[in-house]
């Protein structure tokens, strides 16, 4: 149990630290904007009055707990006890709106009127257009083009929300080049405006406050999942990773206990697998990278998924042992999705059928034998891949 | 090679992209001829986080013709010979921490700025480009507080960029009040031990006399590279560096420019 404890790091080391990732890379003009966002967390995290506000509209508004819903007829057909932790039904349909809401709080506690935030598949530019409309702030949502042909279902919602939608050309127009452009505006915003990235990536605090917003996830299933095992803890905790929030806020219930913690990479987007370590967005991971040091474009079916960087805590928990990341292929993923509908009447995102795939290849091998207990986190919900899966 | 400025006059440094046309060393030399004090080479990066269009644009054409930091490195080795004022390479930290500090000194680098490499996260490199005989410039922004301008321009090698507003590298119509607001603040600070050199937005003769007057002198690329990316050809931006430099040489005449 020491062992694990020490791999894993409740709070960064000095400096933004996760083991010899993380870090603050960014242009000097932003650091006393990345340190006022770090006084701003810590002082608030510290604060029962914020933590409380942040409870009642987790509760209240974005409807948590999220349920856990036991997938039984797929447990029956694999011999394993595979439970679903239900972000697809937090409101705006993703996990995306529990950080979201903590930063729109933080951002009104600084005094901040907009936010800024980059997006891939559009969830987490829905949830900050709608923590934007909830608390009076303008929203402006980068997106590369592609991402936006992808996507039009989101790009309508933001829009209806009240959101500015900036198609980003740059670059390989995905996730990547959006969060290029977010990082510029910030620069020449930052008087009022929040960047309000939507990642356990980016310069310290943001991995790590991120982490604690989505850390809602992990402790809420702890205590679901402890009401429906007799173990107490499930065998294996598993969540997709393209930046890695769902997954890092969802380990952070598990860390300190025997569960073992499976990240499922997109085969064309694994910075986890196949990239090395490197500088991009505002920190140093594991990055997908060419033999000149220039950043690969990846390739996921899943909008979300296709980034070719990870957090700096999933590189160090990586790298140190406490968590395994493993990839599955777009065929695996639509063939997840679809498995997952017709046995549970669930539609869950393209993201997260990455975790489903995973389960559906390892259950009864030795990777996850027969009798396993399993909590899946399902970050997403599928409306918006409809377009993309007919 | 660290870098030697010449004494008694505001300094020039013009920027090219690295490997942004097969001939791009050229500029290098054309810009040296018209007068400029030092040269600055830009690695192009995949993901340049503090340029604007223009940068980016000729960053992404640089990559998109196959330009890679060794075969630019190996340019630069080749003008080594021609090229009488120092190299200052501009890139981003991942691509500095690829390539390593050792390619850089045996391309006859003399200066390097990694704007994504803040105070925090620069000290290894420091310690790195000391011992290889290369002046790692740090940067300087409107945002930054008094005391921390003080630890740039004592930790700051060869010059200290003043990165003259809150925004991204590109052309702009004027000289922003913050520019020179961040120039007088820096020239504070440094004390005369280094000089002071402005950029992002200085475009026109006109600009750059007004900004070299504030600092020591003037970083000029977006609205040389975009003379590039339109076509202009070496000695078309010899003509430009002469203008820029006539105009921080007599910087009373273009006041009003």
């Amino acid at each position: 149990m020491t062992v694990i404890a020490t791999r894993y790091l409740r709070e960064p080391a000095v400096g933004g630290r996760f083991g010899e990732f993380g870090g603050r890379f960014v242009p000097e003009a932003l650091i006393p904007a990345c340190a006022a966002v770090e006084e701003a967390f810590r002082d608030a995290w510290a604060d029962a009055g914020f933590r409380h506000q942040l409870d009642m509209f987790r509760t209240r508004y974005a409807g948590r707990p999220t349920a856990l819903t036991p997938a039984w007829n797929l447990s029956a057909e694999l011999g394993i006890t595979l439970l679903l932790k239900r972000e697809d039904l937090a409101h705006t349909g993703s996990h995306k709106i529990n950080n979201v809401l903590g930063q729109a709080l933080l951002a009104q506690r600084m005094g901040k009127t907009r936010l800024i935030a980059e997006t891939g598949a559009g969830q987490h530019g829905v949830a900050t257009a709608t923590a934007a409309a909830l608390f009076g702030l303008r929203a402006t949502v980068y997106m590369g083009e592609r991402d936006i042909d992808r996507q039009a279902l989101n790009v309508a919602r933001m829009q209806l929300l009240g959101a500015e939608v900036v198609p980003v050309t740059a670059g390989s127009r995905t996730l990547k080049d959006a969060t290029n452009e977010a990082m510029r505006q910030w620069v020449a915003a930052v008087d009022d405006s929040h960047f309000c990235l939507g990642s356990v990536a980016g310069p310290h605090p943001y991995p790590w406050m991120i982490r604690e917003f989505q850390s809602v996830i992990g402790d809420e299933a702890r205590r679901q999942v402890a009401a429906e095992l007799p173990t107490g803890v499930p065998d294996v905790v598993v969540a997709c990773v393209g930046g890695g929030s769902n997954a890092a806020g969802t380990f952070a219930g598990f860390a300190d206990t025997t569960a073992r913690l499976i990240g499922v990479e997109a085969a064309g987007g694994a910075a986890m697998t196949d990239g090395t370590p490197g500088v991009v967005h505002g920190s140093r991971s594991l990055v997908l990278q060419n033999a000149d040091g220039q950043v690969a474009e990846a390739h996921s079916i899943a909008a979300g998924l296709d980034y070719p960087g990870v957090g700096p805590e999933h590189a160090h928990l990586g790298r140190s042992g406490r968590a395994t990341y493993v990839t599955v292929s777009d065929d695996e993923v639509l063939a997840a999705l679809h498995r997952l509908a017709r046995a549970e009447g669930i539609i869950c995102a393209l993201e997260s059928a990455h975790a489903v795939a995973w389960v559906l290849r390892a259950a009864g091998t030795d990777e996850l034998p027969r009798g396993s207990t399993v909590l899946l986190t399902l970050s997403g919900r599928g409306d918006k891949d409809l377009g993309q899966l007919r | 090679m660290t870098m030697r400025f010449p004494e008694g006059r505001r300094l020039l440094v013009p920027y090219v992209t690295g490997g942004l046309t097969t001939d791009w060393t050229d500029y290098l030399l054309a810009y040296q001829d018209a007068g400029a004090d030092a040269v600055e080479v830009g690695l192009p990066f995949s993901d340049p986080m503090l340029d604007g269009t223009t940068i980016q644009q000729a960053a992404d054409r640089a990559l998109t013709r196959g330009a890679t930091t060794d075969a630019i490195l190996a340019d630069l080795t080749a003008v080594g010979d021609r090229l009488s004022i120092p190299v200052v390479v501009m890139t981003y930290a991942n691509l500095v921490l690829h390539t390593g500090v050792a390619k850089l000194q045996e391309a006859g680098v003399a200066g390097l700025i990694v704007p994504d490499l803040p105070l925090e996260e620069s000290g290894p490199l420091e310690q790195e480009t000391a011992a290889a005989g290369i002046d790692l410039v740090l940067l300087a922004a409107p945002s930054t507080p008094d005391d921390r301008l003080q630890l740039i321009c004592r930790r700051s090698r060869g010059f200290v960029y003043a990165v003259s507003v809150m925004g991204v590298t590109g052309e702009r119509a004027t000289v922003a009040p913050e520019t020179t607001v961040l120039a007088h603040r820096l020239k504070n600070a440094a004390k005369g031990r280094l000089p002071v050199l402005i950029g992002f937005g200085v475009s026109t003769p006109g600009q750059a006399a007004v900004a070299g007057r504030a600092g020591d002198g003037v970083v000029v690329a977006s609205a040389l590279m975009r003379r590039v990316l339109d076509g202009a050809t070496p000695a078309d931006l010899s003509h430009d560096v002469a203008a820029l430099r006539a105009a921080l040489d007599d910087p009373i005449e273009h006041r009003a420019a």
